[in-house]
């Protein structure tokens, strides 16, 4: 159901209805390519004076739309590919549920690549509302932004080739490894004893172990299933998960209310299923459960 | 600005693989713009053509995509599969800035007057010799003040290869910045001046090469 908003009973029975069907016949066509479905997602009547006056959700609510920074190149996570319209996954799904609660359909929110590095000077200089961008909650950027959550708590895993010798963690040493430049899973390789191998995106790293220049590939497991998926006859993800990313919502410092409002609709979103149904039209396509829903952190 | 002094060694290694590879591919393409400088003006119609193709097609490719070519194109057809990410890195800055060192040495070569090429060619030098012996010692002198700007170039060209495995000073600034989110200005900083000294190296390497030639003319 996607937009409902201020109509009079019948016509809002009637639109119900007519979004259902309307849903149903999407069902079939939505989902398989880029392990991300695209789930409804509620939108609330009249959301404006759920907010008290002067927060920014009153301010987002009555202005009507959004701009969250998300990740385009993380299959599962966050996608967008080269002819797509929005991007898909675990991320823009939160994003939907979150704007849904402000009274914000999909079709108003305005979606925005976020990299690794920008992601708190978009939050800073107001370029983004919010950053739902495989955002690992950790104490130097929450000196910078705010960050609420976890919604989703994952952990560094490898992805090798299916022939490969690398199946401990003690392996690496001495090997290849590529992730994204910069990022912490490539320090943590580096700690490990591996040669770090940095480039711009997970699909130029993914190709580098399918091309044989690398031994494996390390991100968070999330992402390396849906690879893995995508090449079920040459690659294989190994190891435990040997490290903790818990994935929050980024938000700006100037607006700490925002804080339990994002709480409270992941809460929510628990407790209505649609947090398991984000899940599973996603991250869950590569064949893993749905996790444990992550206890949030209190808001400071 | 503390995390940066904390983890020296870690920059210091970065700026280690930087150096290696700007002047693994200053060498290298200094040797390979001299043969098409040499090329463009010698006397052999062919090499002639092909030198100013060369400079043509790789002066009008931008530097990614000729990285994009050496490791990920040439991936694709099973090419240097087993080169070290060093080796390809210097490769591609190398088959990049040889198409500016040739041009820079041409202009030298222009510099010097052609009476001085006909002269040798009087005396019975061949053109290698001519060019030996001759015209490129003199170009040389002219050719420093360009071919400084050319290196000085290649220095923070070679920041590209922070994103083709390549753990130099940007990709390592990258791994900090991506850290200390509210250290980000203060590490910034850092690197930018550990460009700077490279630069300023370079620039008075050149300023005491041009005083070192300088002659009266």
């Amino acid at each position: 159901m996607r937009t409902l908003r201020r109509k009079s009973p019948t016509t809002v029975v009637v639109a119900a209805l007519a979004a259902l069907s309307l849903a149903a016949c999407g069902e079939a066509g939505s989902g398989g390519d880029g392990g991300g479905g695209d789930t409804e997602v509620e939108v609330a009547e009249n959301a404006a004076e759920d907010f008290d006056e002067g927060t920014r959700m009153r301010e987002l609510a009555e202005a009507g739309n959004i701009t969250i920074g998300v990740k385009y190149d993380q299959p599962g996570i966050g996608f967008k590919g080269a002819t797509d319209d929005i991007p898909v996954g675990f991320d823009p799904e939160m994003g939907k549920i979150l704007a849904g609660s402000l009274g914000i359909a999909v079709d108003d929110i305005t979606w925005k690549e976020t990299i690794s590095d920008n992601r708190e000077p978009f939050l800073q200089s107001g370029e983004v509302d919010l950053v739902i961008a495989s955002y690992s909650i950790n104490d130097e950027r929450r000196a910078v932004v705010g960050q609420a959550g976890p919604y989703y708590v994952t952990g560094q895993q490898l992805l090798v080739p299916t022939d490969s010798d690398i199946s401990t963690l003690e392996d690496i040493k001495g090997t290849e490894v590529c992730s994204v430049t910069g990022s912490t899973s490539l320090e943590n390789i580096e700690a490990e004893g591996g040669k770090a191998r940095g480039f711009d995106t997970y699909s130029e790293c993914v190709d580098q172990v399918l091309g044989g220049t690398v031994d494996a590939m390390t991100t968070d497991g999330a992402i390396l299933l849906g690879y893995a998926a995508e090449h079920p006859d040459e690659l294989k993800v190994v190891v435990e998960p040997f490290s903790e990313e818990r994935y929050g919502v980024g938000y700006s410092k100037d607006f700490p209310e925002m804080c339990e409002w994002i709480s409270s609709t992941i809460e929510q979103s628990y407790e209505d299923g649609s947090w398991e149904e984000a899940f599973k039209a996603t991250l869950g396509q590569s064949g893993v459960d749905t996790p444990e829903q992550p206890e949030l952190d209190p808001c400071q | 600005m503390q995390y940066v002094l904390d983890n020296l060694d870690l920059v210091l290694k970065a700026f280690w693989v930087t150096i290696q590879l700007l002047v693994l591919s200053a060498l290298a393409s200094l040797a390979l713009g001299t043969l098409l400088g040499a090329m463009r003006v010698g006397p052999v119609a062919v090499l002639r053509r092909f030198a100013a193709l060369y400079v043509t097609i790789v002066r009008n490719t931008p530097l990614l995509v000729v990285f994009i070519f050496i490791f990920n194109a040439a991936l694709d057809v099973r090419w240097l599969t087993q080169v070290p990410f060093l080796v390809k890195g210097v490769i591609a800055l190398s088959i990049y800035t040889a198409a500016f060192v040739c041009e820079a040495v041409r202009s030298g070569i222009n510099s010097v007057p052609v009476g001085q090429a006909e002269a040798s060619r009087a005396i019975g030098m061949t053109f290698a010799g001519s060019m030996r012996h001759v015209v490129l010692p003199q170009s040389f002198r002219a050719v420093v003040p360009p071919l400084a700007s050319v290196f000085i170039a290649l220095a923070k060209n070679t920041s590209v290869a922070a994103v083709f495995g390549l753990t130099e000073a940007t990709g390592r600034m990258r791994g900090f910045t991506n850290d200390q989110a509210d250290d980000r200005t203060a590490i910034f900083v850092a690197f930018a001046l550990g460009y700077i000294v490279i630069v300023e190296v370079i620039s008075a390497g050149a300023f005491g090469l041009e005083r070192r030639w300088k002659v009266a003319r």
